[in-house]
């Protein structure tokens, strides 16, 4: 699913972010990143959505070659993995249902079959009385289903989470945890980066620790294994 | 691109010139007000232009003829200044006609001056009105018909007049006043764009988050674009319309006040004869502007 083959990627300012990291992820895994901030967790998932490019090494996303992808074909790639953040990064001008509906009118998706899909998702995240309301109209909560709804709304294999229950509460995190569960349970691989100790020891998952940007633990069933 | 999709590019475009608001009223009214001055200078070159033109039409090359000049002796002079690639119509002139010219024109004040003269005792010359296709070449014409003097021994030509020097002032300055009017828009042209590209580029750069959220799921440079190209060319269609009419309101009622003031010995050059080349000159430059601005403003924010 996902490959990396002793993967660099140095800054133009001279920071080593990762320094000769393999990997391999299969489908259906849901997987921890953790460690220090700094430690290049951030570059580890950009790599993969292909915002940055390796210095050197292979990656491959679902038999796509990141690294030597043209520009032309980036989005293409893009369509095959969801991508959710700390801070949401919702359209704050769109409603809830034109915001997951985006997703799908990008890949030029027929209009009925837009309509029907995005109040299938709207409804596995629990949003569909929601529908027409705007991101400022919603919690923190929501406005985080909502950008799950997006990520999955064209069946991506992949979907990246950078520290997706950062800004919630613990009780709002438990929620979208347990949502992203039954999304790897349907068969999406998920990739989640968090500082999250409660949620990394309790629901038991791989982990992968990185340091320094070097990959220093990696355990089927991990813990968190910081104290902060 | 289906068509559906290429609707949706429309509507949204339309969309963003409405959510925009303020930005959007800003750009339009930079466009107006460009495009305006633009249009008023065009307009001032236009007729400084056509006034320029009509003076040097009236720029004529007097050739009086020598009183022993017969009417064959004539007929050849005329034949060679004809024949002169720069001249376009050669015109005699008799004394008897000259005379009655001159009294028309001198009116009552010239009753006195002109008494007493006859056809017997007219002291006026038969006379080659000599008119040339570009009014510039008018002194090289008249030196080349002094020089006929030396193909024919009985010198036929008197005297070639025309208005030396006001000539060649009036033609540095009609030339002078084209030019800057010329250098005047292409500059306001240019400043134009720029000020429109710019006014797009901050709104393209209240929306960096925007585009940069389209390219994570996976929208194609080609899809972002096209909102913003329908945006820029919206937003020019409608500032060159506005701006066209305001320009058009207000030369129809300049041309109306010159019209009805019938001491003016000048007229403007009517709309009806410029009126659609300067619209759409208008229009097109707007949409050109508009669509110019959108597209390079939002070049560097797509290498996400």
């Amino acid at each position: 699913m996902i490959e990396m083959q002793d993967v660099w990627k140095t800054y133009p300012n001279g920071t080593h972010a990762l320094q000769g990291i393999s990997v391999k992820i299969d489908r259906n895994e849901f997987v921890y990143i953790v460690g220090p901030s700094g430690a290049g967790k951030s570059t580890f998932m950009k790599l993969i959505y292909r915002e940055e490019v390796p210095t050197k090494g292979q990656i491959s996303v679902s038999g796509f070659n990141i690294g030597k992808l043209k520009p032309r074909k980036i989005p293409y790639v893009r369509r095959n993995i969801g991508v959710i953040f700390q801070d949401f990064r919702l359209l704050p001008k769109l409603t809830a249902y034109e915001n997951v509906a985006f997703a799908l009118e990008v890949i030029e998706a027929p209009k009925r079959i837009i309509r029907k899909r995005v109040i299938e998702v709207l409804d596995l995240v629990g949003l569909k009385n929601k529908a027409n309301r705007l991101p400022a109209q919603l919690s923190g909560g929501e406005q985080q289903r909502v950008a799950i709804a997006r990520a999955i709304v064209n069946n991506p294999t992949v979907i990246i989470a950078d520290e997706p229950t950062g800004n919630l509460d613990p009780e709002t995190s438990w929620e979208i945890m347990q949502l992203l569960d039954e999304i790897n349970f349907r068969g999406t691989t998920i990739v989640m980066a968090t500082h999250n100790k409660d949620i990394v020891n309790t629901m038991r998952k791989r982990v992968i620790a990185i340091e320094n940007g070097n990959i220093v633990r990696d355990q089927p069933r991990g813990e968190y294994g910081y104290d902060f | 691109m289906t068509f559906r999709t290429f609707l949706r590019h429309l509507r949204e475009g339309i969309k963003n010139v409405f959510r925009n608001g303020w930005m959007s009223v800003a750009s339009v009214t930079s466009i107006i007000v460009s495009l305006f001055i633009l249009g008023v200078f065009v307009l001032l070159v236009v007729n400084v232009n056509s006034f320029a033109d009509e003076a040097d039409s009236q720029v004529q090359i007097s050739t009086f003829l020598s009183s022993n000049v017969d009417d064959a002796m004539r007929q050849k002079v005329q034949t060679a200044i004809e024949s002169m690639p720069e001249v376009s119509k050669v015109t005699f002139v008799d004394k008897t006609q000259g005379l009655k010219d001159l009294r028309e024109k001198l009116g009552a004040d010239g009753n006195d001056l002109l008494e007493g003269y006859t056809d017997e005792t007219n002291p006026i010359p038969d006379t080659l009105k000599v008119e040339v296709i570009e009014p510039s070449t008018v002194s090289f014409v008249a030196g080349k018909i002094e020089d006929l003097n030396k193909q024919y021994s009985s010198q036929p030509i008197y005297k070639v007049r025309y208005g030396k020097g006001t000539v060649e002032k009036l033609f540095k300055v009609t030339r002078l006043i084209r030019n800057i009017g010329f250098a005047f828009v292409a500059g306001l042209a240019l400043m134009a764009m720029f000020l429109i590209s710019n006014t797009i580029r901050v709104t393209i750069l209240a929306r960096r988050r925007e585009i940069g959220i389209m390219k994570l799921v996976g929208a194609t440079n080609a899809f972002i674009r096209w909102p913003f190209f329908v945006e820029g060319a919206l937003i020019g269609l409608l500032g060159s319309a506005i701006s066209a009419a305001l320009l058009f309101t207000g030369y129809q009622m300049l041309e109306n006040a010159i019209g009805l003031d019938v001491t003016l010995n000048f007229h403007l050059v009517p709309l009806s004869d410029i009126g659609y080349l300067l619209g759409g000159f208008i229009l097109l430059l707007g949409v050109l502007i508009g669509v110019w601005g959108s597209t390079m403003s939002i070049r560097k924010f797509l290498k996400v």
